[in-house]
Parts: C-alpha cells; structure tokens; sequence
C-alpha cells in the first residue's frame, strides 16, 4: 500500500461534520444525524398529543396547541426524519456498494444535505409565529384560515425540503447508473442500490408536483388568488388530487429504502442467499409504478364518482402483489438459515411481522367501502403508524445497528440494543394496535376531546408510547457505549459479502485503497464454498486480497 | 480529497467514459436530464390542475388577445434552431460561430419577455380578478421565469466564451447544457400556448 492510503475515515476532525463536507461518509453522518435530532422533537411533540389523549378532556393543552402539536409532528415525523434518514443510508452506502470513491456530483450533495437544516428551523421557528394548525396534509380551505404565516412558513419549509429530495435522486440515480465498478453489472448490485433506484425515480416524478401544488397554495395565502378557495370559485378537491400525487407516493418513497436495508440484513444475518433476488429488485420498481396511480384513494370520501373508486381501488389493491413477493422472498431467506439474532436481525424480524400487519389493514382501507366507514378514523392513524414506524422505523434501526460497525470502527453494546428492541417492539404494538379498535368503534383523528367510552383503550396508547419513547435510552447507551469501550469492529464483523465490507471501517477518505475486486455475487453465502459457512470462505479470500494489496 | 495519487489509478481502471471533468468521467448531462425530468413534472402539475378546472368549472375561460403571444411563440420556436447552430459551431472549434448565434439566442429570448411583460401590461384582468386569470398568470409567469433563466444561462454561457480555450471542440458541456434547457423551455412554451391560449 502507498503512503497515500494511509488516510482512514478515522482521520476525520469532529469539526468536519459541521462544514460544508462534499465527501459523501461525512454527508450520511450528517444526514442521519440530523434527522435523529428531529426525531427526538417529532417524537416529544407525539408524547405531548398522547398525553393530552389521556383524558377525554383537553386539560393538558388548548385545541389550537394540540392542532399544531400534530401538524408539526407529522410534518416532522416525514419530511425532516423517515425520508432524510433514508438519504442518509443511500449517501453512506451507495458509492461503497458499486465501489465508486464518492457520489457523481459530491458538491451538490453537501447542498442538498444544508438543505435539511435551514428547512428544520423554518419549520420549527414557525412556532413563534403560530405554528401551523391544519394537519401535514394542509387541506384548504383549513389551511387558508388557521394561521397565515405558519402555514407559509411550513410551505417554505416542504419546499426547500422538496428541492432537497430531488437534488438527492439525480445524484443517487447518476452514482448508480454512471459509476458502478466495470465487473458489477446491474443485476449483480446489491439490491439496497435497486431500491434507492425506484425511490429516486419515484422522487423524481412526485415532488415536483407537490412543489406545484405548494406555490399555488402559497398564492392563495398570500397574494389573494382562489385556487383552492371555495368562496373564490377555486376547488379544494384540485388541491387533493396533486398533494396525493405526491403524497401517495412518499410512503413508498419512506419504505422503499428500507425495503432495501432489509434485504441487505437479512441474508447477512442468516447465512443464506437472499431468495428471489430478481424478484425483489423488480418487485421494487413495480411498486414505484403502482404507486403513482393510486393516490384517489386518499379521496373515496370527497366526492369521488363510483367508476373512479372502482379504478384506485383496483390499482390499490395491486401494490400488495409486489409487495407479498418481496414479504414472501425474505421469508424464504430466512427459512432454515443460521440465525444470528443480533439487535441488526432482530429489528427486521421486527419490521416484517409489524409491516405486514400495516400491509394487511392496507389491503382493508383499499377497499372503498370499509374505507368510508373507518375514514378519518384512528383505525387509519393505527394502519400508518404500522407501516411508517413498523415499516421504516424498524428498519431502519436494522440499519443502524448493522452498519454501525462499519461506520464507527467499533462493535456497538449488544445487551441495550437488544433491550432497546424489546422496549421498543412492546411500546409500538401497545400503541398502536389499540387504535385500529378505537377506529372501528368511530373515534375520529385529529381531535383534542374525544367520548369519555373510548378512554380506557387511548390510556393504553398513552402508556405504550411512554414505553416508547423511554425505548431511545437504551439505543444512546448502546451507541455511546460501542463508541467509547466498544471492541474494534475490524473490516467485515458480520463477513458479509458486499463491497462496502472490503474497505476498512471505517472507510479511508477515498473508500477504497484499490479498485475493489468482484468475486462473488453480493448474495453468495454457501454458494462455490467447500466449508458449510460461506462465511469461512469469505475471510481467507478477504485474507487474500488484502495480501495481494 | 480526491487528489491522491491512489485515487488516479482507482478512476484509471474505471470504465472509461467519453468525455471527462476535472479528471473524472462527465456526468452532468445526465443528471441535467433527469432534473428536467423532475421540471417536467412541476408544469405537469401546474396543466393538470388547469385542465380540471377547465372541464368541470362552467365558463371558466376567458378570451385572450393572440397576436403578440403568436409572434412571440414564433421567435421562442425559432430561437431553439438558432440556438443549434451556436452548438453546431463550436464542434466545429469555432468560437466566433457560438458568440454570434448565442447572441441572437439571447436577443430573442428578451424580445420575448418584453413582449410578455407588454402583454401582462395591456392585460383586462389581473391576478385575482377569476380563476382563469390566476391560472393564466401563474402559468404564463412560471414559464416566463423558466425563459429568465435559460436566458440567464445563455448569457453565462457568452460570458464564459471570451475567455480563450474554455470552450472547443472536445469540451463544451455548458453549452450543450444551456442548449438542452433552452429546447425544454421552448417545448413547455409550445405545451402551454396549446393549452391555454388556443383550446
């Protein structure tokens, strides 16, 4: 090895993290960082609206606050965690995957990551002007009347947040296209990489048509137009139609990545190739395009003629084919593999049991009719929580715990992260699966004072999502604790086969000291090997390479 | 960071690529592509939300004054295959060519703005008189940003051509950018005149 190699991603200054850093390692840091630190605020205003939902009475907060407790948790929640969050996976390890040395364009990925904070505090300075008060979904007229500034500052917000997003799929979709090894074809790429694919070809037709809808919302709040205002001859409905064109979408632009961590996890933690490989990457983009054409059926309820159900309601029910054939295939994978129940496998074993439930009640809500007894209902605010926190979050603690080794140099505290999954698992299912109950029995979402009959089973949603929210002690010390007494993690800890393991951890400045040799598929485990543990294999030809380096 | 001398022999094993920026292989044209993509989608939305107005709001159009949009169209059409043989001539080396024809690019770009701006300015109604008009400003305006900066880029591009050697033959991805964003502009344009003009 050259003296030139010598730099490892050790060498970083801590001060390095709060520059404008194009190196994309530094840029995932700051993205998960970042939408970390925005967790724990969406997650405190969450416990405030649980707390206020004790009681059937608003004692806790007034209706205004509590109003904008949500908005603001929701916004939070989506736009400032679960979707940098998988920007920050994507920019961490899509050019260590496809052994590039960064992203195509690294100066406009530190752009789009600066992006993330100033969009946080416009948001959130919004508090001091009378925070938005009319759900993340901002439905005029509503939103037109509870509070102007808040509300344009939350338009600024999504927009700066929006042009962030797309800024981030051209790099993603370049650096995967454009800069893959010359031996990786695109059917031997890790399948994280197809997923960011049909995220970013997602995020590139949606967002842009929320934007369109976001300038003209902002026009009727400020400049007096009447797009949306029905006393101005304008349609609300208009407003509908494009905000779930994009917003449909965004919960697959929220899972899809995560989708992608967990087939990553999965084979590595069960030393088994992943089943069905082209069909999880495929199912992928399928549910891209599925995605775009079913978001009326946000809208069965606003006057949306029967033929017109009868289509999104058909398109809906599709997802659930691609989407059963990738539950289905890591099934398989996990069927008769080696388990190593770590915190990294049980937090996908995790994700699959709970977003399977909010895939279920999914298929449920696709169907109009039950769709239009239990709309606006919290059966609705139970099935997203399954798929968003039971879906992505899961997931995305899976990622964390995984890579975490790769990223620190160090072996994180496998006690509190077990603890933290078991906390968390406890407290997830205690809140939210009472509420499909309280949905069904007619309690409506976004209300501050609810019947006294619904009480007992809101205060076993308040107290599970106290559990909840005590779960992320563990997780810190597990994280402290692995960066302070952790045991070095050494360069592939879990001997797992994709190329971002052939690099030290954490990764040298230029992620790799040669170009990275392709000897097996990302998903070989027990395929070509004598030895019953691939694994085996895998160390005396990593043992290899590094001599022959 | 990337100027160890690892890092040349990484990217000399690297697929070699048919044009290259700061030693790198170039791939900003296609990321130019795919961010027009994304543009794309914005006036998608802005025509859609028009179009449903227009087939469920009874007399929701308003007639509208051609003759200074027709010209206009006319000179916006005309300046993309003005624009051409500017990108033509510097493939050729030849820098004067690109000045020359750029120049008129431009020009006819600010004719069309000023002729926008004359048009907004003799307009009967305003902004928030009815929906149509709403919709006709906010859609005519978004474009006419759109024109400011394709004109924005093309005077960037001429300003970047005095100084010798930045463009040639081999090397001329601004120009080729400024070019392809200007052909989107005009294609959104025509998409537009269609729409809101003449249906």
């Amino acid at each position: 090895m050259s003296e030139a190699t010598t730099h490892h991603g050790g060498d970083r200054k801590w001060t390095d993290y709060f520059t404008f850093c194009t190196d994309h390692k530094v840029i995932g840091i700051q993205y998960l960082v970042t939408s970390f630190f925005f967790y724990f605020i969406g997650g405190a205003l969450a416990e405030m609206v649980r707390t206020e939902l004790a009681t059937p009475d608003p004692d806790f907060v007034s209706p205004e606050v509590y109003n904008q407790l949500f908005t603001m948790h929701g916004t939070i929640m989506i736009f400032l965690w679960i979707v940098p969050a998988g920007a920050a996976f994507a920019n961490y390890l899509i050019p260590l995957m496809i052994g590039a040395d960064d992203m195509a364009f690294p100066r406009l990925n530190a752009v789009a990551f600066w992006m993330q904070p100033v969009g946080g505090i416009l948001l959130i300075s919004s508090f001091f002007v009378g925070a938005p008060q009319a759900g993340w979904t901002s439905y005029p007229p509503l939103s037109l009347i509870s509070g102007k500034w808040g509300e344009e500052l939350w338009i600024l917000c999504l927009l700066i947040l929006g042009t962030a997003s797309i800024l981030g799929a051209i790099n993603f979709v370049t650096t995967i296209f454009k800069m893959r090894i010359p031996e990786m074809d695109i059917h031997s790429m890790p399948l994280f990489c197809w997923a960011m694919l049909a995220t970013s070809a997602l995020i590139l037709l949606s967002t842009p048509v929320l934007a369109a809808a976001l300038i003209l919302l902002s026009f009727d709040l400020m400049a007096g137009t009447a797009f949306f205002n029905p006393t101005g001859g304008g349609d609300p409905i208009v407003y509908q139609h494009l905000f779930w064109f994009y917003s449909h979408p965004a919960v697959y632009i929220m899972v899809l990545p995560f989708f992608g961590v967990i087939s990553e996890v999965l084979p590595v933690h069960s030393r088994k190739p992943i089943f069905g490989y082209r069909a999880i990457a495929y199912s992928g983009l399928a549910i891209s395009f599925l995605g775009l054409i079913v978001w009326a059926h946000h809208m069965f309820t606003s006057g949306t003629p029967g033929w017109l159900r009868m289509f999104f309601m058909a398109t809906t029910m599709l997802v659930a084919v691609p989407t059963g054939i990738k539950i289905f295939s890591w099934c398989a994978t996990l069927w008769g593999g080696k388990l190593q129940l770590n915190s990294a496998l049980l937090f996908a074993i995790g994700f699959l049991s709970s977003f399977l439930i909010g895939g279920l009640s999914g298929v449920m809500l696709a169907a109009a009719p039950f769709d239009i007894h239990v709309h606006d209902t919290y059966f609705v605010v139970g099935h997203f929580h399954y798929v968003l926190f039971g879906g992505s979050v899961f997931a995305l603690f899976s990622a964390v715990y995984h890579w975490y080794p790769k990223m620190t140099g160090k072996m994180y505290d496998e006690f509190w992260g077990k603890l933290h999954f078991a906390m968390t698992f406890v407290g997830f299912n205690m809140t939210f699966l009472p509420m499909h109950y309280l949905g069904m029995q007619g309690m409506n979402r976004r209300i501050a004072l609810y019947d006294p009959q619904f009480q007992s089973l809101n205060q076993v949603c308040t107290i599970g999502s106290y559990i909840l929210a005590l779960s992320t002690l563990p997780f810190l010390v597990s994280m402290v604790l692995g960066l302070v007494k952790g045991e070095a993690a050494g360069r592939n800890p879990w001997r797992a086969l994709t190329l971002e393991w052939q690099t030290t951890s954490p990764p040298s400045i230029e992620n790799f000291d040669e170009v990275p040799v392709l000897w097996a598929g990302p998903y070989d485990y027990g395929i070509d090997s004598e030895s019953e543990d691939a694994g085996e294999s895998v160390e005396e030809m990593l043992a290899e390479v590094a001599e022959v380096g | 960071m990337q100027s160890s001398t690892t890092n040349t022999t990484v990217t000399a094993n690297y697929q070699a690529a048919p044009t290259e920026h700061h030693g790198h292989p170039d791939h900003r044209m296609f990321g130019l592509v795919l961010f027009l993509v994304a543009e794309t989608m914005i006036f998608a939305g802005l025509f859609a939300a028009f179009l449903i107005y227009k087939s469920t709001i009874a007399d929701f159009s308003k007639e509208l004054e051609l003759t200074i949009p027709t010209i206009n169209t006319i000179i916006l059409v005309s300046s993309s295959f003005v624009m051409h043989k500017g990108q033509s001539a510097i493939k050729n080396d030849d820098v004067k060519g690109l000045q020359l024809w750029f120049g008129i690019t431009a020009l006819m770009g600010a004719v069309f703005l000023g002729g926008q701006v004359y048009e907004y300015a003799h307009m009967e109604f305003g902004l928030t008189e009815h929906l149509f008009g709403s919709c006709f400003y906010a859609l005519t305006g978004f474009h006419g940003l759109h024109v400011t900066a394709g004109l924005l880029f093309t005077l960037a591009v001429l300003w970047r051509s005095r100084a010798a050697g930045h463009y040639s033959g081999a090397s001329h991805f601004g120009v080729e950018a400024a070019e392809l964003y200007w052909h989107f502009v005009d294609v959104v344009w025509i998409v537009l005149f269609g729409l809101v003009y003449l249906l």
